[in-house]
């Protein structure tokens, strides 16, 4: 963003870099990323219209009462919450410049994430060995999007965290780690956010109906 | 020396406390709050402990609102304060979108629905 300014050159003053001046290195990358997860709100908000309108189409095939147990889903969520709650410790020991206890935290972070996949991937499994595929019906083709598309995000969060923590292993907490760390806090974060609409509107909802 | 170092950081950001931090109490706070606020729907609806399922359907999503708030902020740090107010600004913006989507797709698919329902109906009755 430095441009060399020489009005002496032209003899002409320079207006337009008046309000200019050097930023830090990634000052404005929480911006960003909280515009980032806006626009990915905006992607579930479409996915949650979808299943909200093909939510009841069954085809007579299963409906939600059938397939869903919501013992399950409990746990799967209670695995999404400790792990927001781990990643927030891991946070507040980053803060303090703790890095062996950052990694730990970061760890039983992913080793929660890693529970609430293998726990989703076996109901998918469970329900497409029943039948229950995307193609059976709309509704379940919805779901399948909807709660695929939430996994898919969380495997992503779980390959990033992976990274930073080899990242922190090798450079320390530094600056630029510091600011990846608090992005895939409010990524992870967020991606908790958006479970609690699922497990409402989709699970909840879905055995009420 | 952390404590030098964290002042020297804080004014590098000269935006007015760029991303807010949160502390233990209020990590705790939120997750208790989270966990109770996940624990009453779940109940709710695995006892059946409301007689109607309208009432029940309302009352959870209304939980659904709270602790989506609770999140933001006590796991997002949401204040209208941070990035100068352009965090809430984005924020408000995705809010508005996501409720024109939702209830213009749900209100003109159900009304689409219950008109297109009765053709094969009435194309019986000729």
């Amino acid at each position: 963003m430095t441009v060399a300014v020489n009005p002496s050159q032209t003899g002409e003053p320079v207006f337009y870099l008046a309000d200019e001046h050097p930023h830090p290195e990634g000052w404005s990358t929480s911006l960003g990323f909280w515009i980032y997860l806006m626009s990915d709100c905006l992607i579930f908000a479409i996915l949650f219209a979808t299943f909200g309108v093909l939510g009841g189409n069954y085809a007579a095939g299963p409906a939600p009462k059938d397939l869903f147990d919501l013992d399950l889903v409990a746990v799967n969520t209670s695995m999404l919450l400790l792990s927001s709650i781990t990643y927030g410790f891991a946070m507040l020991t980053m803060q303090q410049n703790k890095v062996a206890q950052t990694q730990v935290w970061l760890a039983i972070t992913g080793l929660f994430g890693l529970a609430f996949i293998g726990i989703e991937l076996t109901e998918f499994a469970h329900m497409i060995h029943e039948g229950a595929t995307p193609q059976r019906s709309a509704f379940l083709s919805a779901f399948f999007t909807l709660v695929g598309t939430h996994g898919l995000h969380v495997s992503c969060g779980l390959i990033w965290l992976v990274t930073l923590m080899v990242q922190v292993g090798k450079f320390g907490l530094i600056e630029a780690n510091r600011r990846r760390l608090m992005c895939l806090s409010m990524f992870w974060h967020f991606l908790d956010v958006v479970w609690i609409g699922v497990f409402t509107f989709v699970y909840l909802l879905g055995v009420l109906r | 020396m952390s404590t030098n170092s964290h002042a020297a950081h804080a004014e590098d950001h000269h935006h007015e406390g760029g991303h807010a931090h949160g502390t233990f109490s209020s990590y705790m706070l939120g997750f208790v709050l989270s966990v109770v606020l996940t624990a009453i729907p779940f109940w709710l609806v695995m006892s059946g402990a409301l007689p109607s399922k309208q009432v029940t359907a309302l009352v959870i999503m209304a939980f659904a609102v709270v602790q989506i708030v609770v999140h933001m902020i006590y796991f997002l740090h949401m204040n209208a304060t941070s990035e100068n107010g352009w965090t809430m600004m984005a924020l408000i913006f995705t809010i508005v979108m996501v409720v024109i989507a939702l209830s213009g797709s749900l209100w003109v698919m159900s009304h689409l629905n219950t008109n297109m329902m009765p053709m094969h109906q009435m194309s019986g009755m000729k």
